[in-house]
């Protein structure tokens, strides 16, 4: 058996279910049967998810298929239909969510410099004082915008905001990051260093999840990989292992950019 | 046409003459005027962006009160301050009928349902791209209002000037609370008025020119004020 950090419980009927636990971290985030039903639609349809502390798990699928949402689920942003959100063993509560931070695809720069959207995400977060201050330097430094501290952020390139919301996020000390397709929309230059961010976060021990259609990406950046179609997760694994050898047709259809749409969806 | 220049010659002279009866009354116009958009403004901008940025029950009707509100009958709140302040009335042993301040209270409140249905407006665009942020970072309710009025207050000074406009042009609620008494309550407005009521249109559409003056350059000097702070904030 193949051996992951990762782990799907009890997938949606029809697919194989997987027992992959590794022995080792701490779980920091689980689903239990999670649901979320909109406009009388089941947009996620019980999913039952493990997220290992030190990990980085992709989450793939097409266009509408969930992937978003469940992102937003699992940071407490919005509440679950059915079904729930652990955080190490407890139902998410202020607590869990203080130890989160989320980066949206389009990044929410506040109507201020660079450096007055670090601040207050920080003065939020209970920073003060020379703490602050110090989380400020770094955070700049840490996206290269030293120079760029007083812009208003709103006029800094789409790559510049980018990283100014992971840094922004990392700031905060999070223990899980949530990235919902951050480097959708910016060229590669700005892609290598927003994904430098991320790999320079999860080596300083921050769990990694991330949302994305670019299976480079997912081979670049990810240890596990969830992926997803009509709202239910169907196949799971190491990123390796899914995307060079997929076992569900959902997954194969869409690595070989073929049209599949199943009775369910 | 002779008569409009004739009036606008008029209004030019008063102006450049300096008439201290005149300048008097501009200047309680004003002083009435940005008083009472000052007061709108601190009860009006928290209660707008309260209603635009968060989620109560009730919210909505209180939506629904504050516009329908901006269309107040300024001779309905003159009557409903008249009534408080006179002398049978619960705040009349305070003795405020007929001075400025009276006209500063029902301007008052005229302007702040203007103010705070902007702002309600305003906040609650600005809330809709700040909302996924400000739950992710748990921004609390005092928060989130203040950080939405800190950034949106390049467009609500658009709010104070719309505020500005109705104020300064009122003169139903400020002639009944006020009395239009001269060297005291005389504004520009009531004067207006009074002038029309005597015949003298001349003099009349001369203080109307002036009236109009004095909005242009509050209005052409906040704006200038705005453009150059956004400006300099944006660079």
């Amino acid at each position: 058996m193949l051996e992951t950090e990762f782990n799907v419980r009890s997938p949606a009927p029809g697919w194989r279910e997987e027992t992959q636990r590794a022995a080792s971290p701490e779980v920091l985030l689980e689903t239990r049967a999670l649901c979320f039903d909109a406009g009388g639609r089941r947009l996620i349809d019980r999913i039952d998810i493990d997220i290992r502390a030190g990990r980085r798990t992709m989450i793939m699928g097409a266009n509408g298929t969930g992937k978003s949402l469940l992102l937003r689920l699992l940071h407490g942003l919005i509440p679950p239909t059915r079904g729930e959100v652990l955080w190490r063993g407890r139902p998410l509560d202020r607590g869990g969510r203080h130890a989160q931070a989320m980066v949206f695809q389009r990044p929410v720069m506040l109507r201020r410099s660079a450096i007055a959207n670090l601040r207050f995400a920080l003065a939020v977060r209970g920073f003060t004082g020379s703490e602050r201050t110090t989380r400020e330097t770094e955070a700049l430094q840490r996206a290269q915008l030293e120079g760029l501290a007083a812009r208003q952020a709103r006029v800094l390139s789409a790559g510049e905001q980018q990283r100014l919301a992971v840094a922004r996020a990392l700031s905060c000390a999070p223990r899980i990051l949530f990235l919902d397709e951050p480097t959708a929309s910016l060229d590669p230059v700005s892609t290598h260093a927003v994904e430098q961010l991320i790999r320079e976060a999860h080596a300083d021990g921050v769990t990694i999840v991330l949302a994305t259609h670019d299976v480079g990406q997912a081979r670049r950046l990810g240890d596990d990989l969830v992926f997803m179609h009509a709202g239910r997760v169907v196949e799971t694994g190491r990123v390796s292992d899914v995307l060079n050898a997929p076992r569900s047709e959902a997954a194969r259809a869409w690595l070989e950019g073929r049209l599949y749409l199943d009775s369910s969806s | 046409m002779s008569s409009f220049l004739a009036s606008l010659g008029e209004a030019v002279g008063l102006i450049v003459t300096g008439d201290p009866d005149l300048l008097e009354i501009i200047g309680l116009s004003l002083r009435v005027t940005l008083t009472a958009v000052a007061a709108a403004c601190v009860i009006g901008l928290p209660i707008g962006a309260v209603v635009g940025a968060l989620r109560f029950p009730g919210r909505s009707l209180a939506g629904v009160i504050l516009n329908s509100l901006m269309g107040l009958p300024p001779v309905v709140v003159g009557l409903m301050v008249y009534m408080a302040l006179s002398a049978g009335g619960p705040l009349g042993p305070l003795g405020l009928l007929y001075t400025p301040t009276a006209m500063i209270i029902a301007q008052t409140i005229l302007v702040t349902p203007i103010v705070a249905a902007l702002t309600k407006q305003i906040v609650e665009d600005l809330h809709a791209d700040y909302a996924e942020q400000f739950a992710s970072l748990e921004v609390g309710p005092f928060d989130r209002v203040v950080a939405l009025l800190w950034d949106a207050r390049f467009s609500l000074m658009t709010v104070a000037l719309a505020g500005f406009g109705r104020a300064v042009a009122e003169v139903g609620a400020v002639i009944m609370v006020g009395g239009n008494i001269n060297h005291v309550t005389r504004v520009m407005t009531t004067t207006i008025a009074l002038e029309t009521s005597k015949g003298n249109l001349e003099v009349a559409l001369a203080l109307g020119v002036v009236l109009l003056t004095i909005a242009l350059i509050v209005n052409g000097a906040v704006m200038t004020f705005r453009a150059t702070a956004a400006r300099v904030t944006y660079a």
